[in-house]
Order: structure tokens, then C-alpha cells, then sequence
């Protein structure tokens, strides 16, 4: 995230792991939206000057990934916070009190849908369904599912991550919030099917999770 | 059906485990394939067992497979959709992020029955941990050669990539994940052709569904005459029911089609959160609603169609007395309008008018006309998309108006708002 940003640095950063990607195509201009996410991971944000990096290393016009950076919402043209928090209110999060949620996020933070905190610590987005209806209201910290959440499970957590971040151990954000393998299959050993013929996710790795409050009012 | 196949594994531990998968028969079905079928034979075989694809068309996976042109000299692809993006819908997470190695099997099975040797399953960018398993999972085939070079042995060769959507509803369109694969927008293309016969690379193409994979394995491994055995004769297997929304016990079940919604609701279900049941959503946002009275409609295709809804995902949305309709109805227009890839005006236009619309009413600012406006634009709109996404969209959104025309009459006349609406920012 931190490496430096120039369209030189770029292509000299990005042609080997593109040209391995590249690999697994028969045209190169199937390479650019992996591309453009190697170029985001790396350096948090990508705009026209990695836009030009990757026409360079691809050898295709710039508008090619231009085209595809704008059209797809996963590519993010500006730094965000370091926790991107993305709370689904898709119908059947909303059904469970999403929008809610929304507005605690909101209140608490003191920062409106799309805006980044102060501190650079939290951006707060809205997002469609993320597959995560059954344990609505759901929402993505970075890699990390939250879900049936509560005003309550919300502070919790805001209260975690802030914490990680004022005694500046910055590893501790990325585990809280990226897959890993080990924290991932953790909560399955807990899992307790309610029936014979049901899944039902609920176990969080980060966060506990609360039974649902009823409808809202 | 009493024994659970599709979620048998899904809650040990060791799930994702090639050894684990390995023990419990995995793997075994494509060995009988690769060493007693003929492609040809695969797709017979499948054909047989009446599958029909999961993903949201329901279409007959072994016709989809035999208009593949045979011996044509060309590269065949086989694409794994895992762009899971129907609003309700959270079975192939499930499935790929605790049973990878099916999806894989299936996938090594489908792509040698149309003879492909380059593989993709297009996964969707939010999936992280599906991608991480199935990553994984793919290595691990690599290594015990399941994938590579003569596969057991035969002469079949087949090389699985990932490509990694990045957050467009679309790209679950069959020729818009082809687009995307080629670096492209996600936008629907014509058809025909089929990508049977000119798909990714303009050369022949499978797409199937990542559940739709999941009982090719499990075919093979149990035979076509357990599957056929399970559930209705049309629409024969055990199928992931996604069950969200205002009800008691919300969760994935496995049952077989042809149970009615009633049924599925209650039994399973537990019944609504609050009060009575108003309406359900029976095959994901885009399946037009059914209401109260309607519940007795059986689960499968042909009756769900015939209810003027559709089967989809199967993704089961309940609304409960505390829902309101026309709330609904606008975030439904708003979810559509937002995921519209903007290349026909029908869809485009007339799903951010009706959003437009649909929000006044909401905020008591509604006008005598507004609802016969709607009704023109939905029809226009369904009438004239370019793809199944306005078609849906429209369709759904009708089905509010239909059934709950007095919820809309009452906010326009009386100039309220709904009382969910103050919870709305």
C-alpha cells in the first residue's frame, strides 16, 4: 500500500506477475482486469497513471482498461480507510434491519455512506447482496463477513479496530480483517446444525453474533 | 429424501481437505469417466438424470452440453459460473468455500464431456474465501494429477483458471461472464449465437453454474438412477433452497423440487418473524413476488411459471406484516437500475425512471397516474430489454403493483409514509 506510485515504478513493479497472468489467456486483454487488481492490491487505489502502466505491460489501448476499471465497481480510483466497511442493504438485509445498522455506522463514525473518516481509518460504503442473507444484516470489513449484526456487535467491533490501529500495529488490522485460512475454518468447529437439513452460518470469526432484534419500528 | 448429499460434508472441519474428499469417495466419479465413458456417453448419462441447471434458467445441463459441435478442430472452454449475485442467493459460496473439491470434480467431468482442455470458474470479486478454497482446491488436483496432463491416465488434458470478477450483478449473464473473461464490459450479447456454438474466444462454450457442477459429481459418484429418484419427475435431484428474509429459521436447505412454498416456508421456514406472512419472493430478487394466497404452488419449474413467477436461484425472500410492498418494490427498481450495464435503453432508462417514480410515492409525493405509469413502463421494459436483467427487473417490480396495488393506492391518495420508510436514509 505503500510502495511508490508512478507509471515507471508501476511497470517496472507489475510486468513479471502480469506476464505470468497472462499466461493463463490466449489473448492479453484478458490479462487487464487481473491486472488492475494486482496493481490495487499493491497500491490501494489505481487511476490513469496505473491505467497507462498496465496499457504499457499489455500492449493494449489505455481506454481498454479504462473501460473496465470504471464499469466494475471493485476497482477504487481513490485511497480508501484502512477498514472499508461495506454494508449490504439488498432486500433481504434490508427485511433485517440493515438500514438500521447504516445509520449507527453512520452516527457512529460521523461520516456519511461513501466517506472516508478522518483518521483514514474507516470507509463506509453500501453495497448489494453479499451473499450472506441468512445471517442478515451483513456486512464486509475488508475480506471479513460480519454478520446478524447489532448496534452493539457494531460498537464492539469499531472498538476493536480502532484499537489495533492506536497501538499502531498495523498487522493487526490485516488479520482482523483479510481471509486467512486458520481464522476462517475456526468457526466451523463450533458449528452447531439447528436441523438435520439445514446450514445455517452462524459463527462469525471476528465479531459474536447476536440474535436478530425483532422487526423494526 | 432423507440423507443429505449436496450438504453432507459441508459442516467437518476437514471439508475442504483433498484427503478428507478423497476418503469419502471423491474423485472416484471421475475416474469412472475418464476410464468407462466416452464424452459422448457423459453427456447421455446426463441427459438421462432429467439435470437441470441451478443457476437461474433452469436449463437441461446435458442438452446444453450435446449442441457442442463434435470433432470441429476447435478449442472448446468450459466456464465455472460462481458470480453469485441474485439478492437472496448463498448456496455456491457455501458450496465452494466448504466443498471446493465437487465443484472442481464436476468441472473436470463437464469439460471432458465437451472435450475442453482450458477451464474457468468465474468467481466474484466480493468472494474472497471462495476463491482462497477453491485455489487451493485446485492446486491440490494439480498435484495428485486430477488436473494437468493425462488425467488417470488417459489421454484427457485440462487446465482450471480463476478469473476473479470485480463487482457487476451482469457478469452473471452467461455471454456477459464470457465478455468479462475476455476483458471486456460486462454486457449481455446476442443470441444466437449460443456460446455452444460461438462463446468465449468466439469458440464453443459450456457455462454452468457452480450447484449445477456440484450434482455432476455427485452423479457420477451415486449413479443417475439416485438421482432420478429424488424429488419430481421433470425436475429430478435435491436442490439448495436459500431461505432469508423475515422468517423464524432463515438458512440453506437441501430438499428436492415439487414441495410446495407453503411448505418450505413454514416447515423449514419456522414461519414469519412478525404476524402473518404477506408475500414471498420463491427464485431470487428477480422472481416476481407470490402473496399469501398463492402459497400452495409447488417448487419446480413448470408451476412456478405457471404462478407467473419463476423458479431462479431459488432463493426464498420472506415478507412478513411488517413489510412494506412499496418499499420493496423502489429498493427492487433501485438494486436493478444500479446493476444495468447500460447497454440497452429499455433497461437502462426505464429501470431509473421507475426507480425515480417509485421513490416519490415512497416519500408521500405520489400522483394520480403514477401507478398506470408504471404498469406502461414495467410492460415497456419487459417487452424490450436486451436481457434477462429488465426482463427480471420489470417483471418483479410488476408483481408488487399486481399484487399490492392498495399498498401503492393508499401511500398516493392518502400522501403517507410507509412506517419502514423512517428507518430509510
Amino acid at each position: 500500500m505503500t510502495a511508490e506510485y508512478s507509471k515507471q515504478t508501476i511497470i517496472a513493479d507489475l510486468t513479471a506477475p502480469i506476464a505470468d497472468i497472462v499466461k493463463r489467456y490466449p489473448t492479453q486483454r484478458s490479462a487487464i482486469m487481473p491486472a488492475l487488481y494486482l496493481a490495487q492490491e499493491k497500491y490501494g487505489f489505481i487511476d490513469e497513471t496505473a491505467y497507462l502502466a498496465i496499457s504499457e505491460i499489455l500492449d493494449v489501448p489505455e481506454i481498454w482498461v479504462f473501460e473496465l476499471a470504471s464499469f466494475y465497481t471493485l476497482y477504487k480510483n481513490k485511497n480508501i480507510g484502512k477498514c472499508h466497511l461495506q454494508i449490504c442493504t439488498n432486500v433481504p438485509c434490508m427485511l433485517r434491519g440493515a438500514y438500521d445498522m447504516l445509520e449507527h455506522l453512520q452516527t457512529r463514525l460521523g461520516i456519511s455512506q461513501g466517506d472516508t473518516s478522518k483518521d483514514g481509518l474507516f470507509t463506509l460504503s453500501t453495497v448489494e447482496c453479499i451473499g450472506s442473507c441468512d445471517v442478515a444484516p451483513a456486512m464486509m470489513v475488508n475480506e471479513i463477513y460480519h454478520t446478524k449484526l447489532s448496534k452493539q456487535s457494531i460498537n464492539q467491533l469499531l472498538d476493536q479496530l480502532t484499537q489495533a490501529e492506536t497501538e499502531s500495529l498495523a498487522t493487526d488490522i490485516l488479520s482482523l480483517t483479510q481471509n486467512t485460512s486458520s481464522a476462517n475454518n475456526e468457526p466451523l468447529a463450533n458449528e452447531q446444525p439447528l436441523a438435520n437439513k439445514q446450514f445455517s452460518e452462524n459463527t462469525e470469526s471476528l465479531t459474536k453474533s447476536e440474535p436478530t432484534a425483532g422487526p423494526e419500528s | 429424501m432423507s440423507e443429505l448429499v449436496l450438504l453432507k460434508h459441508i459442516t467437518h472441519p476437514d471439508s475442504t481437505d483433498i484427503e478428507f474428499y478423497e476418503k469419502n469417495g471423491g474423485y472416484q466419479g471421475l475416474k469412472k469417466v475418464l476410464s468407462d465413458y466416452s464424452p459422448g456417453q457423459v453427456i447421455e448419462t446426463i441427459k438421462t438424470s432429467s439435470l437441470r441447471g441451478r443457476g437461474g434458467a433452469g436449463f437441461p445441463t446435458g442438452l446444453k452440453w450435446s449442441f457442442v459441435p463434435k470433432d470441429d478442430g476447435k478449442i472448446h472452454y468450459l466456464c465455472c459460473n460462481a458470480d453469485e449475485g441474485e439478492p437472496g442467493t448463498f448456496k455456491d459460496r457455501l458450496l465452494m468455500e466448504r466443498d471446493p473439491h465437487r465443484v472442481i470434480e464436476g468441472m473436470i467431468i463437464a469439460a471432458y464431456a465437451i472435450q475442453s482442455q482450458v477451464a474457468y470458474i468465474y468467481i466474484r470479486g466480493e468472494y474472497g474465501l471462495s476463491i482462497e478454497k477453491i485455489s487451493q482446491a485446485i492446486k491440490a488436483a494439480y498435484a495428485r494429477g486430477y488436473l494437468g496432463k493425462n488425467i488417470f491416465g488417459s489421454r484427457f488434458c485440462l487446465d482450471i483458471y480463476i478469473h476473479k470478477g470485480a463487482g457487476a450483478y451482469i457478469c452473471g449473464e452467461e455471454t456477459a461472464l464470457l465478455e468479462s473473461i475476455e476483458g471486456k464490459r460486462g454486457q449481455p450479447k446476442l443470441k444466437p449465437p449460443f456460446p455452444a456454438v460461438s462463446g468465449l474466444y468466439g469458440c464453443p462454450t459450456v457455462v454452468n453454474n457452480v450447484e449445477t457442477l456440484a450434482c455432476v459429481a455427485h452423479i457420477f459418484a451415486r449413479g443417475v438412477d439416485w438421482f432420478t429418484a429424488i424429488g419430481p419427475e421433470d425436475a429430478p435431484g435435491p436442490r439448495l433452497f436459500g431461505l432469508s428474509g423475515r422468517l423464524q429459521n432463515p438458512g440453506i436447505y437441501e430438499l428436492p423440487m415439487g414441495l410446495s412454498l407453503r411448505e418450505l416456508v413454514f416447515d423449514y421456514g419456522g414461519g414469519p418473524l412478525t404476524g402473518q406472512l404477506k408475500a414471498v419472493i420463491p427464485g431470487g430478487l428477480s422472481a416476481p413476488m407470490i402473496p399469501l394466497a398463492g402459497l400452495d404452488v409447488k417448487m419446480n419449474f413448470a408451476d412456478l411459471a405457471a404462478a407467473d413467477s419463476m423458479m431462479g436461484s431459488a432463493a426464498v425472500i420472506a415478507l412478513d406484516e411488517t413489510t412494506s410492498i412499496p418499499v420493496i418494490g423502489r429498493r427492487i427498481a433501485e438494486f436493478f437500475s444500479h446493476e444495468s450495464c447500460g447497454k440497452c435503453t429499455p433497461c437502462r432508462e426505464g429501470l431509473h425512471w421507475a426507480s425515480k417514480i417509485l421513490n416519490r410515492i415512497e416519500s408521500g409525493q405520489g400522483r394520480p397516474g403514477d401507478l398506470e405509469q408504471l404498469q406502461v413502463l414495467c410492460g415497456g421494459i419487459f417487452n424490450n430489454s436486451f436481457c434477462a436483467l429488465g426482463v427480471g427487473a420489470s417483471w418483479a417490480i410488476g408483481a408488487t403493483l399486481k399484487h399490492f396495488s392498495h399498498e401503492y393506492d393508499a401511500l398516493i391518495t392518502q400522501q403517507t409514509i410507509p412506517v419502514r420508510d423512517r428507518t430509510r436514509l
